[in-house]
């Protein structure tokens, strides 16, 4: 008996491997592999044309923070590197804070509407992420420009005189990843508020907690979960965007996305690149580590 | 719908044995290839040509650098054929072996990047300038000033195209300074001015002909083709010649080193030095080319187009964009970051 048990234990665990296999494949290969081709790279000279030379060196990661002036040769932290990294930070927290802002209530609308209206509602919020990426940044471009929508508008009811400049600013780079990233938000959120338990905000009510309180020490604390995991997935690809910065900032205010691309293209310092790429792969690791500390702790309070 | 598609299926069956033996691969920009003039050399000469689109000479560089993509024919710019060259991916061409060979336009035969056209033939060229709405500004627009210190009207209006090597070249000129320079002094004043300048600007952006159409951009560093269609749409856009010096591009069609149909790629290249056959090139890209005598051939529209027709007070001014040497290189890329910060 105890035999066969532990022979079927052993057939399950191989099959559970093999079915593993063509993941752990894809994984080795597709996700593995280039990281560490990345990771090498960042450790070779730049090649005269692009390209690289198999001679170790380490100066793209010194190039990641420090820089030897061009005219007089003293050393620095590297400026534009820092303040690029240092808004593509700050951008990305902003655009998180602003899902937050519209994808709560947002969630909560829906998930507080009758059961068989919340499919309707969700999928108004899903219909724009089937469309492509690049066509959503540009109808917001549309509609901020200075001959836009919202700016026509605005003039038609004389509101404002003269059109708004916003696009080509950060204003307009936290809009268009707003745009793009809140189905994110949304989707997390409503999945954890769904589950909660309607009864818990009507004990609050009746027992004369605010609407403040209800919010803060029942709604919050129960869909944390859901909170922090949109605010991860928001946060996440604002950091490495490309296309929108790229569109809406009008190439004038750099990301790390666009600064990697410069390496890798017109900079022709792939070494560099790699470096940099790496160094948002940390940060993002780092916002992910943080994340698990937290949730961890949450559930080794609870248990 | 259905049908058509069948159709071509059946067509392109029946069809390819018949090229079997005349094939050829141009890699090339996009939308920069007429197809009449493709077309006619495929009825010419019984060869089915196949068309790739590159958007960038470093990703054809890239490319071919990797091998194995087939192609028989590239058009990289000039400043890209000494690397070319220096990689050793493109054939040596024996002028003999072309009767059309004596077209190439005498300013565009013995050029600092392929001296005596050893690799490669002009297809195209264009230049860098300054593109103005003269309703916005009404003063000399030959001026690189408009860009790099700008009048009060202009201001927050402008655009600068991201080509590190033209708004490099551009603004060293501005200062004095002479093409791919290392000197440290002129570099430092063209950071400079470009940093100071570059509060005065809307955007670093490719795509600007709608925009200077509608009048959300009133001036800017732009290619005169761009700049053309952009006046096509709104007679106010004018294009003007910096008249401390503005770069000249040219694009030049070569042959690949392991080029697969060499005789036909040959043919190719003496085909589009047919003045008849460079003025569609130019029909269609809307660029001048290097070839003598395609003017006649050339659409009315371009030939008295100002963007193509160089004023004679600033021709002296043009320079020929040049390949820097990697050191100088790296130092225009510093700037460039930090330009873009």
């Amino acid at each position: 008996m105890n035999d066969l048990a532990r022979t079927r234990e052993r057939r399950e665990s191989r099959n559970r491997w093999l079915l593993l296999t063509p993941a752990l494949v894809i994984l080795i290969f597709a996700a593995s592999g280039p990281l560490l081709i990345t990771l090498v790279y960042s450790f070779l000279t730049a090649g005269d044309y692009g390209g690289i030379k198999w001679d170790f060196s380490t100066d793209a990661w010194f190039n990641v923070f420090f820089q030897r002036d061009i005219f007089d040769d003293t050393l620095s932290f590297a400026d534009a590197h820092l303040s690029i990294f240092w808004r593509s930070v700050k951008l990305s927290l902003l655009t998180t804070l602003g899902a937050i802002v519209l994808g709560f209530p947002t969630a909560y609308f829906i998930a507080t509407r009758p059961k068989h209206h919340r499919d309707f509602w969700m999928l108004l919020i899903m219909i724009p992420f089937w469309t492509n990426l690049l066509i959503r940044t540009f109808a917001v471009m549309e509609l901020i420009r200075n001959e836009g929508t919202l700016n026509t508008l605005l003039m038609a009811i004389s509101v404002i005189d003269a059109p708004l400049q916003i696009l080509f600013s950060e204003t307009a780079i936290i809009i268009g990843m707003l745009y793009v990233y809140l189905p994110l938000m949304v989707l997390p959120l409503y999945a954890s508020m769904e589950r909660l338990d309607f009864s818990l905000i009507e004990a609050g009510y009746d027992l004369y907690a605010s609407r403040l309180a209800v919010l803060r020490r029942i709604i919050l604390p129960l869909v944390k979960p859901g909170l922090i995991a949109g605010s991860i997935l928001v946060f996440v690809p604002s950091l490495g965007a490309y296309v929108t910065p790229r569109v809406m900032g009008g190439g004038k205010q750099l990301m790390l996305g666009n600064l990697i691309e410069l390496q890798f293209g017109q900079g022709r310092n792939w070494p560099l690149g790699a470096a940099l790429s790496i160094t948002l792969l940390a940060i993002v690791m780092v916002a992910l580590l943080f994340y698990v500390r937290v949730a961890g702790r949450e559930r080794g309070g609870h248990g | 719908m259905k049908k058509t598609f069948t159709a071509m299926v059946v067509a392109f069956f029946v069809a390819a044995p018949a090229f079997a033996e005349g094939a050829l691969n141009i890699y090339n920009w996009g939308n920069y290839t007429s197809p009449e003039m493709i077309e006619k050399f495929e009825k010419d000469y019984d060869v089915n040509v196949t068309i790739t689109d590159y958007d960038s000479n470093d990703t054809a560089l890239a490319k071919i650098k990797a091998g194995g993509h087939g192609f028989d024919i590239v058009v990289p710019s000039g400043t890209y054929i000494p690397i070319f060259v220096g990689e050793g991916l493109l054939m040596e061409l024996d002028p003999s072996e072309f009767k059309n060979f004596g077209n190439i336009d005498a300013r565009w035969m013995d050029v600092a990047f392929d001296p005596g056209r050893k690799y490669s033939v002009p297809w195209q060229w264009g230049t860098v300038g300054v593109t103005v709405n003269t309703s916005v500004y009404g003063g000399d627009i030959n001026d690189a000033a408009l860009v790099f210190d700008p009048p009060e009207e202009l201001k927050g209006k402008i655009n600068v195209v991201p080509e590190m090597n033209d708004v490099m070249g551009m603004a060293i000129h501005y200062v004095g300074g002479e093409t791919c320079t290392g000197d440290k002094d002129v570099l430092k004043k063209v950071r400079d001015v470009l940093v100071e300048a570059k509060k005065n600007w809307l955007s670093m952006d490719y795509g600007n002909i709608e925009k200077y159409a509608k009048g959300d951009l009133a001036a800017g560093v732009n290619w005169n083709g761009a700049s053309m269609r952009a006046r096509m749409q709104n007679k106010d856009i004018a294009f003007g010649y910096p008249k401390t010096g503005y770069p000249v591009w040219m694009d030049n069609a070569a042959i690949l080193a392991d080029a697969q149909n060499v005789d036909n790629a040959k043919l190719f290249i003496d085909f589009i030095m047919e003045p008849e056959n460079a003025a569609m090139l130019s029909k269609f890209a809307r660029y001048a080319n290097g070839i003598s005598r395609s003017e006649e051939f050339m659409p009315d529209d371009m030939k008295s187009a100002p963007e193509i027709v160089v004023p004679t007070e600033v021709k002296d001014a043009a320079y020929i964009a040049e390949t820097c040497p990697p050191e100088v290189s790296k130092i225009y890329t510093q700037i460039w970051t930090e330009l873009q910060k």
